[in-house]
């Protein structure tokens, strides 16, 4: 509690105690033989008790309502509050009204109770985001003249080593040149595995060194580290106003003139036209002022967004704006770019088929070896695939060789020709191999069998026989299936990829995974173009959301409604290219944003049909004079506490 | 020339509203917010007239809420 609101709430306390006292003394009957035995109307001496707690409760709201109104600030909550309780305490005045007093004075009571709660549920909900994204480090270890000294973060530039010891916060981006150690990376990504860091990987700042301590070299200043800009986006996608947002705030400043009208013309024109009771009437306009305030959901709505982005932020998904959370809960349909997104981008050796005799790690073998100084991924994959085999065969025979002969024997390959896109010629030992494509095995005239398996495939060919067919693959990242179905339990009706594959390949990867419809074979700018016809083809009120890795679609993910970088971190352009930003490279937390921005949704939608319904069914209420005041101070502050609680829920994903 | 600041002890979201309507308003200013849930504004406008820009700014929020200060 700031010391603002203990004062406020002792202020309130004492105004409390004061006003039960005076309504049990004026309930049991003690006031009016006080007032008898004094010969002064007890009315007028309950008049002057009640106004003391009235006063002390809300001195300040009746000040700034005059000094408002010298400002020309109508229709402000003070302004509303102090005209309808010094109406109440007014109607005293009206001899054939009952006393309102209790009624006056309770009123500004209990809307600085509301008042309080709504101070403290704001700022209690402002603190528990900025504890959730308190992953800014306070300083950073540098060694000076031998001793560990605590410089702050800022003061460091790139180039400087520093310290990170087990437990401390990685203070700025940087790369490891010392030491080794598990790092925690949760409060960035969501992640609870830790990962291995030792010299020369890359960490970035607000992670936290676990095990070991690490000497790290900064690549970035403060101010570009990871963690500033995560907390500078988390800070400003509050800037970015939901359409919700916009059309609440612009129907409250429709909304309260147009009651505090009607409260006008209800307090004056049946008394004048049709000569009904004016206590009767005045109090009716009285329960609309005090119900025309529009903070309940002026206040309801940021709040539930704000709520959302926190919730989200805290899985490691950063939304970078109210308005994308809107738009991501309408996404009914989701583009994927296939390599880096559903797949690893790493290209791996799937299947290997031997033909004429030779074996399978015999034509592994040799197409490593042919391969042996290709920097071709697919050569990797197929040097990867054997470096794994010989491992696992060694073991297995628990052979004597040394460990750098598992691997590759350089030594053995010569004559080395790579062949313009179609593969390699090489001489391994005392054969020449032949290793690529099917037309570098048809234009040397070598008969071979094309394998059934989608994906790239190696041909090789051994002194012009056809030895077998390598596979290799980019493979499926463990999760994405469960994604996928996880998605279309979300509520996504369409599901897209996109890639530069052969159409053979792209159709098993989509089988696979479940994924509807195929665009493969597209260049990087063709990917625009195909978003952009499925943007046509959207239904009003949907929206379409793509996913890529962020490293060369930027175009496309600015182009669809809502562009989602995945793996982001440390990535700056996919982080400034996209609306919506997993830290984390797992699919799943597509739909995981997607269900939290509905969540949010449906708090805000309840929000907003709750406090209007309340506000509308008291108006109604009092316009028949069957609501009192008690009532109106319920459907303004009441609801408002309620609609905070309310909103505080999105923060928990 | 975009910046943003802290507002000190703004106390209501409605308050909030009126005042980026306000300053929206304000000439040479292309784009006003203030966020209630984050207390901050942030003021894109002509990079000349900007310090005119923050001080009549801070005149409007006065006026709306008058203990509401724009840190600077």
């Amino acid at each position: 509690m700031t010391p603002k609101q203990k004062k406020n709430l002792a202020r309130i306390l004492v105004a409390l105690a004061l006003f039960v006292g005076v309504f049990a003394a004026s309930e049991s009957g003690a006031l009016a033989t006080a007032g008898a035995a004094a010969s002064i109307n007890p009315l007028y001496v309950e008049f002057a008790l009640y106004l003391i707690p009235y006063l002390i409760a809300g001195y300040d709201v009746i000040a700034n309502a005059f000094r408002n109104i010298g400002r020309g600030q109508v229709f402000d909550e003070d302004f509303l509050m102090t005209i309808a309780t010094f109406g109440a305490f007014a109607l005293v005045f009206f001899p054939e009204s009952e006393p309102h007093m209790a009624e006056g004075a309770a009123v500004m009571l209990f809307f600085q109770v509301g008042e309080f709660f709504q101070d403290y549920a704001v700022n209690k909900s402002r603190q528990s985001i900025r504890d959730m994204m308190d992953i800014a480090p306070e300083f950073a270890n540098v060694m000076r003249d031998g001793a560990l000294e605590q410089v702050d973060p800022y003061e460091h530039s790139p180039g400087d080593e520093f310290i990170v010891k087990p437990g401390e916060r990685i203070p700025l981006d940087g790369v490891v040149t010392a030491g080794s150690s598990q790092i925690d990376t949760a409060a960035l990504t969501g992640e609870s595995l830790p990962r291995h860091a030792s010299a020369g990987s890359a960490v970035i700042s607000g992670c936290v060194s676990l095990t070991g301590t690490l000497t790290v070299r900064a690549t970035k200043p403060f101010e570009d580290s990871t963690v500033s800009r995560i907390l500078e986006l988390v800070e400003s996608a509050a800037d970015k106003k939901a359409r919700t947002e916009s059309f609440i705030t612009r129907f409250a400043r429709y909304y309260t003139p147009a009651v505090v009208g009607i409260a006008v013309l209800l307090a004056l024109l049946p008394p004048l036209a049709l000569g009904l009771p004016w206590a009767d009437w005045v109090q009716r306009g009285l329960i609309f002022l005090v119900v025309s305030c529009p903070c309940a959901l002026v206040i309801s709505v940021p709040l539930s967004f704000f709520g959302g982005i926190g919730g989200a932020s805290r899985q490691g998904i950063l939304v970078k704006g109210s308005n994308y959370l809107e738009a991501l809960a309408q996404v009914d349909t989701v583009v994927f770019d296939k390599t880096g997104t559903l797949t690893s981008g790493v290209f791996k050796v799937t299947s290997t088929t031997p033909a004429n005799g030779f074996s399978r790690s015999e034509v592994l073998r040799l197409a490593a070896h042919a391969e042996a100084f290709s920097n071709h991924p697919v050569a990797q994959a197929v040097r990867n695939a054997y470096a794994k085999e010989a491992a696992n065969g060694a073991n297995a025979a628990e052979s004597s060789q040394s460990e750098s002969d598992r691997g590759i024997d350089a030594a053995m390959v010569r004559e080395v020709r790579e062949l313009g896109g179609l593969g390699i010629s090489a001489r391994v030992g005392e054969t020449t191999v032949l290793a690529g494509s099917a037309a570098l095995m048809e234009g040397n005239g070598v008969a071979f069998q094309a394998p059934s398996q989608a994906g790239t495939v190696v041909y090789v060919a051994v002194d012009g026989v056809f030895a077998g067919s390598i596979i290799v693959a980019d493979a499926v990242k463990p999760d994405t299936r469960e994604a996928i179905i996880a998605l279309q339990e979300a509520g996504v009706r369409n599901t897209v990829m996109l890639t530069g594959d052969k159409e053979s390949v792209a159709r098993t990867v989509a089988a696979e995974l479940g994924i509807a419809q195929v665009r493969a074979e597209l260049l990087p700018q063709d990917k625009v173009a195909q978003v952009e016809s499925l943007l046509a083809a959207q239904a009003p009120g949907r929206k379409l959301a793509f996913v890529g890795d962020g490293i060369n679609d930027a175009p496309v993910l600015m182009r669809s409604d809502i562009g989602i970088a995945m793996g982001a971190i440390g990535s700056d352009a996919a982080i400034e290219a996209a609306d919506v930003v997993l830290m984390d490279d797992k699919p799943a937390n597509i739909a995981r944003a997607i269900r939290i921005a509905r969540k949010t949704m449906r708090i805000v939608w309840q929000n907003i049909v709750f406090a209007l319904g309340v506000k509308f069914g008291v108006l109604a209420l009092a316009a028949f004079g069957m609501a009192n005041l008690w009532l109106a101070v319920f459907a303004d502050v009441g609801v408002a506490v309620l609609a905070i609680i309310n909103a505080m829920r999105a923060m928990r994903a | 020339m975009k910046k943003a600041f802290k507002l000190q002890d703004l106390g209501c979201a409605n308050c909030a509203a009126k005042m980026e309507a306000g300053i929206a308003k304000l000439p040479g200013v292309t784009n006003a917010t203030v966020s209630f849930m984050t207390e901050r504004l942030v003021i894109e406008a002509d990079e000349a007239r900007f310090p005119a820009v923050i001080d009549e700014a801070q005149a409007i929020i006065s006026k709306i809420e008058p203990y509401c200060t724009i840190k600077r």
